[in-house]
């Protein structure tokens, strides 16, 4: 069963600027997808509608079968809600603990505190930084605050896990602990899209890659396919 | 349970985000302070103002001079017509024995002359002292009164009553335009200062807009914190306003300057309606603020 489906999407800005020309692809439950290309290809663009920062200027992206197209400015939420999306630079809110900043994710559904307690623990011991949930964000390294933002975006089981260069800002060794932690993640069932230029991690990984150009699909290797042919 | 439990967390919120940001809070809370102190001393003022106007019209008397052949058949009859006048609160007769009195207690001089004066060749005229509930129609009442049998005369100020009443009114509408054009100043730079501090938080009101916050839960905290600041900016005027004015009240004895006319409003309970008219405009220009500043960035 497909989570995304994007049906003839076509997205321009108000400048004038055409980000995606038709584009057709979609994405099955559990699968691990990276999204590759250079810099302005569209593939930004095209995540970024997925959890609907940007609407599409023509097409149908259904994604977990809400249609994101036609959700409104204050249903917003509803969709948010099925979707974890971690950024390069963490994106945390600095005045919170590392707990508060995880739990803030579930406190939004008034779930009971036990509850919140418990699910707060177990994904900061899966990201492994159970030993830091008083600490403030700028008292961690990059790939720690990463963590924890990969935390909050799993805490409450989202169907899918948008990452946006999660890695972008990191070292090598770092890179690969975080790139662990989201296989984990998608080990368990989670389904994964993941932006990077790094096409190292993207070799390592074997998974299924697009690789945009120009606002379209230039390529859609298989799981295992892609091989790093410089263009 | 979940309503209850989604209200104590955002109150919760509110109250962290007003210590942990606190400078932010400062800046607010003292652009609160600082104008509700304006605010709460031209209330005290226009309120005092108006309250001299009051005094003053409740001062002013028609005395009805009554003519020395009248009967006191005569004055019985007058008596009961003034009764019967609609714009008459109250009325006093006061025999010419009563005025002489009065009159020789005032002066050593006028008691040396009026000291043999006898029942029969007193000068003066027995009188009544009318007091009005409505002051802009006084005229029209003194001219009843003057209409009666046996009246002689009735004086009742009138240039002076019907400027001074022009004047009050002038006064009074002046200062409610002042009271109210500064509260909306009040509420516009205090709105204007959260929206600035709140702009600061703009990454994260995207944040919990990213982690699934509705808008509503995204507003609830920020109006709430909007509602401390209120809070918490409206204490120091309220003090001060509070101890300022019984001081300056006890000073004074409640007279103000050298007239026994003019004087302050009782400090209570009218302190307490300045302040519960601080602490409402502190609210509510508060939660306002943070509504629309809010607002702005849930545009997206």
């Amino acid at each position: 069963m497909d989570l995304i489906n994007i049906r003839n999407v076509q997205k321009q800005y108000k400048t004038g600027v055409v980000a995606i020309y038709d584009m057709n692809l979609s994405i099955k439950k559990g699968e691990f997808v990276f999204v590759i290309g250079s810099t302005g290809c569209g593939k930004s663009t095209l995540i970024k509608m997925l959890y609907r920062e940007e609407k599409p200027t023509n097409g149908k992206i259904l994604v977990g079968g809400i249609d994101v197209a036609k959700l409104r400015n204050s249903r917003v939420f509803k969709l948010r809600r099925q979707i974890g999306v971690v950024f390069q630079n963490y994106r945390l809110l600095e005045r919170l603990t590392v707990y508060e900043n995880v739990a803030f994710a579930l406190e939004i559904f008034g779930a009971p505190k036990y509850e919140i307690h418990q699910k707060v623990i177990k994904v900061l011991d899966l990201v492994g930084l159970k030993n830091r949930a008083k600490n403030y964000p700028n008292q961690l390294s990059g790939g720690e605050q990463q963590r924890v933002a990969i935390a909050r975006a799993i805490v409450n089981g989202p169907k899918l896990l948008i990452c946006d260069e999660p890695t972008g800002n990191l070292d090598e060794e770092t890179s690969a602990e975080i790139m662990e932690v989201i296989e984990e993640i998608n080990k368990l069932g989670t389904t994964i899209i993941m932006v990077t230029h790094d096409r190292n991690i993207v070799e390592k990984a074997k998974k299924r890659v697009i690789l945009l150009d120009a606002g379209r699909i230039l390529k859609d290797y298989e799981k295992g396919t892609y091989i790093n042919e410089s263009i | 349970m979940k309503v209850f439990r989604i209200l104590a967390r955002n109150i919760r919120d509110a109250f962290r985000s007003v210590f942990r940001n606190f400078s932010l809070s400062m800046a607010s809370i003292s652009s609160i302070t600082i104008t509700l102190l304006v605010v709460a001393i031209s209330i005290i003022l226009s309120y005092n103002v108006n309250n001299f106007g009051v005094l003053v019209e409740k001062d002013i008397t028609i005395v009805a001079f009554i003519e020395n052949d009248a009967t006191e058949e005569d004055i019985l009859k007058i008596e009961q017509q003034i009764n019967k006048l609609a714009n008459v609160e109250s009325y006093e007769f006061e025999s010419k024995e009563e005025i002489s009195k009065e009159m020789m207690e005032s002066s050593e001089v006028l008691s040396k002359i009026m000291e043999d004066w006898t029942l029969d060749d007193n000068p003066l005229q027995n009188t009544f002292l009318v007091k009005v509930s409505d002051i802009e129609k006084i005229g029209e009442t003194a001219n009843k009164i003057k209409d009666m049998d046996n009246i002689a005369l009735v004086k009742y100020g009138e240039d002076m009553v019907e400027q001074l009443v022009k004047g009050f009114k002038v006064v009074e509408k002046i200062s409610i335009i002042i009271v109210i054009s500064l509260i909306l100043v009040t509420a516009f730079l205090i709105s204007n200062t959260i929206k600035i501090t709140i702009f600061s938080r703009k990454t994260e009101i995207g944040i919990m807009r990213l982690v699934g916050a509705s808008n509503i839960n995204i507003k609830i905290p920020f109006i709430l914190e909007g509602l401390f600041l209120g809070i918490l900016g409206s204490i120091l005027p309220i003090v001060g306003i509070t101890y300022g004015y019984v001081a300056l009240y006890n000073n004074f004895e409640g007279e103000l300057f050298f007239s026994p006319f003019i004087k302050l409003i009782k400090p209570i309970p009218f302190i307490y309606y300045v302040s519960g008219i601080l602490i409402s405009i502190g609210i509510l220009v508060g939660m306002f603020g943070s509504w629309r500043a809010v607002k702005k960035h849930l545009k997206v």
